[in-house]
Formats: C-alpha cells, structure tokens, sequence
C-alpha cells in the first residue's frame, strides 16, 4: 500500500561538519537504496554530488542560493517535480527523500516549506532533523556562529563526526555544550552499528512517533535534571517546567500561539505532553520556533507522572517568566481542576 | 466551501488539526468544533480585554476582531490573531508581559 506521506529528513550541520560523508555512508546501505535526494550547495560550481558518486533521477541538485533564503522555491519545484515523475513511474521508485542542506542554511525554512506549501503538505511530512557536529572544531563553531547553534537546537538525532581525529578533551567539551542547547536529541557516532536505524528508521505511525516523544521525554528530564551545571552556548537555555493540574486546550492554544507570535524567533523549540481535560491519555506537542506540529494523541502515559511538562530551548528569553505565564493562562481558563 | 461567500473550509493550523489517526482533535465533529469555538472566543477576550479589543466568532469559519474605536479585521486562526491584535491596537501582545499576567489573576 502506497504511504500517505513521504518522509523526508533532513541533513544539516555547520561547514565541514561531515555531512556530505554522512550521506554517502547512509546511501551505500541497501536499505536505502528506495531514496531521493536533494543536495543544496551554495555557490556556482557544486561539489558535494560528486563527492556522494550518485548520480541518476532521483539525485537532485539546487543550485540557486542557499536553502533557507533563495532556493525554497526551487525546493518546493524539485519536490513536486519528484513526486509527479514517480507517480508517471519516470523515475526508480523512492519512499524516502533526503536532503542535504548548505552548512549555513536554517534549517527552519524547509520545515515550513514542507508544512505550508499547498502541493507539498499533502504529499511529504518532515520525519526528522539531523545534525552533524564536529567533534574537533564543534566547539568553536557552536561559540562563534549562531546558525550551528539554532543547527543542533531543532535537532531530532545529532551524529558526532571526525570522533577518531579529535582528543578525548575536545570532543567531551562538544558534547557538553551540544547538550546545553538540545538535551533530548540521541547522539548518535557515525560508526554505531544502528546508525541507519536510528537516523532514519520507519516510524511512520502517528501513535508510535507520539510514543517517540515520550521516550525522549524520559531522557530529557534526566538531562534536566542537571542542565544547571551546563554551560550556556550563545544564550540558548533548555529547561523543562510542569503543570500539576488539568490543561485547558483552549487556553492553551491561546498561550502558545501569543508566547511563538512574540517570541517565536527566540523559541528554538517547544516538546512536550500535556494532561488535557477531557482526554484519558497524554497529548504529544512539538514545535520548532513559530511552526507547531499537529498535536498527536499518545497511546498511554509512559509513567504513573500524569503531570504536564513541557520542554523549551529558548535564546535570550527567561524561563521563569514562560513558566508564570503558561501558569497563569491555565489557571485563567474556566475549565480548570485538580489533575 | 462555502457556495455564497466562497469561504474555504477546514484550517490547517495546528490549534484546529483535522481528526486523523493519531492526532489530537477538537473539531472531530461538529458539536466539538462550535464547543470549541465558542470556549476559544470566551478565553481569548479574557486577554483581549487587557488591549481593549474583543472577539467574535464569524460564520463559524472565521473571528472578528473589534477595538473599542470600532476598528474591525477578520481573522483566520489563532496565529493571525496576534498579528491583526498588534497591528490594531499598536501594542505588543506579549504573554511574558507582567501587566497581562497581573491582569488575568484579577
């Protein structure tokens, strides 16, 4: 049966990152031998395809600009051109699509471009991000330039590259200041046996993506848990808070909706599960700065907790305000009980 | 679609996510989705208050946003709302704002 929804994952990551290595590595495995890909390369003449020696229809090159300022209409073309030729069957079959983005590029404009085109949002859907870090000059990176860090920040999996060139001390204080900025994200080596499977295994299932967020829930609050220890990279903060009593949907929606509209650009991401009045199970949110998910419905609660939490990674925003805000518009709403 | 004023239905903002498999709905069937509509108009004047404008629910497909000068804009969703509610009262709704938060514990 034909999926409803192409996933596409996208490869991002700071110049020299690896991400062109990582790509190459994912396409020689046969299990993704049934996969588009789309490379950006910012400038005239584009190397990386020919460094990836994969050339045949469904390997697409966009050589406009750099994705998230020039080229996102030639992304949207690319992709629908692509869909239309598999459905003409002018093209080997793909179930996947990935693209490689310029090591500049934000990765937040391909979300929306997946989300909002009106072609495109019926056809693709965004499985994950993933973030190469270097494991030598990451450090460096992550302190001087703002694009890495809002990079590893709406990371789904981060991969840790060139850990066999880079000393013990360097590569530590990398994953220390990676975790500072996205303490849910797996990290993931480019040698790990279940690479594959963790970068781009099949969860398609709304439910099992929703369970998905659960799992990184669980991880994330042992990461909280001693995030005050962490170093602050560039101003990014993570932080969880909770809510002990039911959340009101509506004022809810109305608190999010305000808090992305006014600081949506500092919100580098949003995830977490809500106890919602009227539900019997969790509520699954995800949000990369003022583009929101549909909120998916949990098949249970992963522990006997029934609280809802909720995890940010903000830039230059204080948590403590969020916090009395979201408590404030809950508590404001009519609806409100004891959980 | 609505046949006399060309209105489209269904939003795709994630406040109003269409019932799929998996996905947390408001607007499932009918009765829920004007529920949810009216409770949604009610909450958020409870802010509006605070710029002087209020909210209505037009057609059921759509709000309209008043200021107390009689200023009035139709808006799509939730996220439209706080742009069109900036643009018309010249203030920044932001929900960090001490003043709003001392506003809503009134």
């Amino acid at each position: 049966m034909t999926e409803p929804f192409t996933p596409v994952t996208l490869i991002t990551g700071f110049l020299g990152s690896g991400k062109t290595t990582l790509l190459r590595r994912l396409l020689a495995d046969p299990a993704l031998a049934d996969t588009a890909v789309l490379i950006n390369e910012f400038g005239e003449i584009g190397l990386d395809h020919h460094l990836l020696e994969r050339i045949d229809e469904r390997t697409v090159l966009l050589t406009s600009g750099c994705l998230c300022c020039t080229v996102r209409g030639e992304l949207s073309d690319a992709l629908r051109d692509l869909h239309s030729r598999r459905a003409r069957e002018q093209v080997p079959w793909f179930r996947r699509v990935i693209i490689e983005s310029t090591g500049l590029a934000d990765p937040f404009p391909v979300l929306t471009t997946l989300h909002a085109d009106p072609v495109l949002k019926h056809h693709f859907r965004m499985e994950r991000i993933v973030t190469t870090v270097d494991a030598v000059n990451g450090a460096r990176t992550l302190a001087n330039h703002a694009e890495s860090v809002k990079q590893v920040a709406v990371a789904d999996r981060i991969v840790l590259t060139k850990t066999d060139i880079a000393d013990a001390a360097a590569a530590t204080s990398v994953v220390r200041r990676v975790r500072a900025i996205n303490p849910s994200a797996p990290l993931l080596r480019p040698d790990d046996t279940s690479l594959v499977d963790s970068l781009l295994g099949d969860d398609t299932d709304a439910t099992a993506r929703a369970d998905g967020v659960a799992e990184a829930w669980i991880s994330e609050q042992m990461a909280a848990a001693d995030a005050g220890g962490n170093p602050h990279v560039q101003d990014v903060t993570a932080f969880a808070i909770t809510f002990d009593h039911l959340v009101d949907w509506t004022a809810f929606s109305l608190w999010l909706t305000m808090l992305l509209h006014r600081h949506g650009e500092a919100v580098l991401r949003v995830k977490g599960i809500l106890n919602v009045a009227g539900t019997d199970t969790p509520v699954a949110i995800h949000g990369v700065q003022h583009l929101v998910h549909p909120p998916l419905h949990m098949r249970a609660w992963p522990s006997a907790d029934r609280r809802s939490r909720l995890v940010f990674i903000v830039k230059n925003l204080d948590a403590r305000a969020i916090e009395r805000s979201f408590a404030v518009f809950c508590a404001s709403s009519a609806s409100r009980a004891p959980a | 679609m609505c046949a006399l004023c060309g209105v489209l239905g269904g939003s795709d903002h994630w406040a109003d996510a269409p019932a799929r498999p998996g996905v947390f709905s408001r607007v499932a069937d009918p009765l829920q989705r004007r529920r949810e509509r009216a409770q949604r108009v009610e909450t958020a004047n409870r802010i509006l208050t605070h710029y002087r404008m209020t909210l209505s629910d037009w057609q059921g497909s759509a709000f309209i946003l008043s200021t107390a000068t009689g200023k009035t804009e139709l808006v799509d969703n939730l996220s439209h709302l706080w742009a069109v509610a900036e643009r018309l009262s010249g203030r920044a709704c932001d929900p960090l704002d001490p003043l709003l938060m001392d506003a809503l514990r009134d």
